[in-house]
């Protein structure tokens, strides 16, 4: 983009902008580019042959299992909140609105330790619901369950933040006019509503799993560190690290390293579809819904 | 809360209300809500005496040093990043502004072991320093590097927008009113991003304050010297000392919402400062 450089005497003189570049990215190579390589390269620091079999090793696939289907879980419950968030806040006006936003983003203020935390205290063995729920053999603390639970609290806030605002921002124009026209609820919002929000949808999704996958703290409190059983990958890499076994740790973390560049990748291809669809906001009704129903159609 | 609906056109209000409150009520309020509950089965004495035991006081000093440390260099470098991405042309201009968000995607735990590696005494970035007889990892300076790393995108993308919708014609007017380059920066530029850039440097604070997976493994977790507040909450609970790490718990509880009030207080003054 080059829209936003200034010519002559609207901009810092050439050596300066030059100067403040080269510290820029040096700070960025410093903390954001060495550490990424570093990842990769300790990873394969003994060879293809020692990476493959520190990822094969069944405590590492059981690891994977468990990282995968707690995202499974945690992802698509929040999307369903957030889905129902955004149309109660972003489509309707009433008292306490800003309260209940304010209390949508309490999971980011809370430490990652505190969120795993309280399903101790909750679930635990000296815990309020704990010591029944054990005599009645089900176990959270300790179990899958807890780690479930952790995860859908880290990633909770993340796909209604995005979806919320989008859904005001669009407004309740065309979802009146489909209303007129005799459109039932589900039709409504699966033909009129989804497609305006869904780059938004999407971002919140890839924003939520990359947490969900990644969370350490809040699981790390809640997951006993049981191998083979309730170790998710970040756990299983503190593992591996603690034993001395740096390469093998390394190996597992290039995984979540490659999570994260495919999570960077795709924010922001994803980026510029939600940009674009803001834009296009602005523009009157009739030229939105045109716009709209030829990519919905 | 009343729900007070002005026209209901729409369907579905009460619907999505309700998913809405019972799911946030079940997974955030409710879970929250022990916090506060258990520590009042707790004597006030029990309670004080956790807190400010010389060890706990130790770790308050050290995570809120080693934060306020961090976001400080992120306020100053980030707002450098910030403006280099916003106003400067360059190669690589768009990976760049990707990569800014590594510390958001990088699970916590894969961050701190790769700083370690790199910051111990052998690694690449700790031999170098050690010739210079500085050491990073198992120091607090470790522990700000690592929040430094974890702090530096709420910085840079708070302040990026901003800088982006600065209006081009107020700095052409300063500028043809006679103003230099620099007085265009310092009296024009800098007050408009003020607001932005503490609302940025608060919630990399904030952000540090909490921080656990990418700092454990940097700090060497000494008693006294290198323990981080959410550590010794761990460390409480592994001893099951419940009533412990529910005391530490709230202290940092109430710490985070001051700051969340702050920020709110930042935002609105920002608002009110875009708009004419």
């Amino acid at each position: 983009m080059t829209s936003g450089v200034r010519r002559g005497h609207l901009s810092e003189p050439r050596l300066v902008r030059w100067a403040i570049t080269t510290v820029a990215l040096a700070f960025v190579a410093l903390f954001l580019v060495v550490p990424l390589v570093a990842v990769f390269a300790e990873a394969f620091s003994k060879g293809f042959d020692a990476y493959r079999s520190a990822i094969v090793e069944p405590d590492a696939l059981a690891a994977l299992r468990l990282t995968l289907l707690a995202a499974a879980i945690a992802v698509p419950l929040n999307v369903l909140f957030g889905l129902a968030a955004g149309w109660a806040v972003g489509k309707f006006q009433f008292r306490g609105r800003q309260l209940l936003l304010t209390l949508i983003d309490l999971p980011f203020a809370v430490s990652p330790v505190i969120s795993g935390l309280v399903f101790v205290l909750l679930f635990g063995r000296q815990g309020w619901f704990g010591p029944w729920m054990i005599d009645h053999g089900f176990q959270v603390v300790f179990a899958v369950p807890g780690i479930v639970l952790a995860t859908i609290f880290v990633s909770f806030p993340f796909v209604a933040r995005e979806v919320i605002p989008i859904m005001e921002a669009i407004g309740t124009e065309e979802e009146e006019a489909a209303r007129v026209l005799g459109a039932g609820g589900l039709q409504l919002f699966l033909r009129v509503t989804l497609p305006n929000i869904k780059w938004a949808l999407l971002y919140g999704v890839i924003l939520a799993n990359a947490r969900a996958m990644g969370e350490f703290g809040a699981v790390s409190v809640v997951s006993g560190h049981i191998r083979g059983l309730t170790n998710t990958l970040p756990l299983h890499v503190e593992i591996l690290y603690n034993e001395y076994n740096a390469q093998a740790a390394f190996a597992v973390a290039s995984l979540l390293g490659c999570l994260a560049i495919v999570t960077l990748v795709l924010k922001a291809v994803v980026e510029t579809r939600v940009q674009g669809a803001t834009r296009t906001m602005g523009a009157p009704a009739a030229e939105v819904m045109g716009w709209e129903s030829k990519s919905a159609v | 809360m009343s729900l007070q609906v002005r026209r209901r056109v729409l369907p579905g209000f009460g619907l999505t209300m309700g998913i809405t409150l019972l799911y946030l009520s079940l997974i955030v309020l409710i879970p929250l809500a022990t916090l506060p509950a258990r520590s009042f089965t707790m004597s006030w004495q029990a309670f004080r005496d956790t807190v400010t035991d010389p060890r706990v006081v130790a770790s308050y000093r050290l995570s809120l040093g080693a934060s306020l440390a961090a976001a400080a260099v992120n306020a100053v470098f980030g707002g450098v990043v910030a403006w280099v991405l916003a106003r400067y042309a360059f190669p690589g201009r768009r990976v760049v502004d990707a990569l800014i968000d590594l510390p958001f995607a990088l699970p916590t735990a894969v961050a701190g072991i790769v700083l370690t590696t790199l910051y111990a005494p052998g690694g690449w970035l700790g031999k170098p320093l050690a010739q210079y007889g500085v050491t990073v990892a198992f120091t607090p300076l470790g522990v700000t590097v690592a929040l430094i790393f974890i702090g530096l995108p709420f910085v840079v993308r708070t302040l990026q927008p901003v800088i982006e919708d600065l209006d081009p014609e107020v700095e052409e007017a300063a500028t043809s009113l006679g103003a230099s380059r620099t007085g265009v920066l310092l009296r024009v530029i800098l007050p408009n991003l003020l607001p932005a850039w503490l609302t940025g440097f608060a919630l990399a604070f904030a952000r540090a304050l909490g921080e656990y997976g990418s700092v454990v493994f940097i700090s060497g977790n000494m008693p006294m010297r290198t323990e981080i507040s959410p550590l010794l909450i761990v460390t409480k609970l592994e001893q099951y000392d419940y009533a412990g790490a529910t005391a530490i718990a709230i202290v940092m509880l109430a710490l985070s919402f001051c700051l969340l009030l702050c920020i709110n207080g930042l935002q609105t003054w920002a608002r009110r400062r875009v708009a004419p």
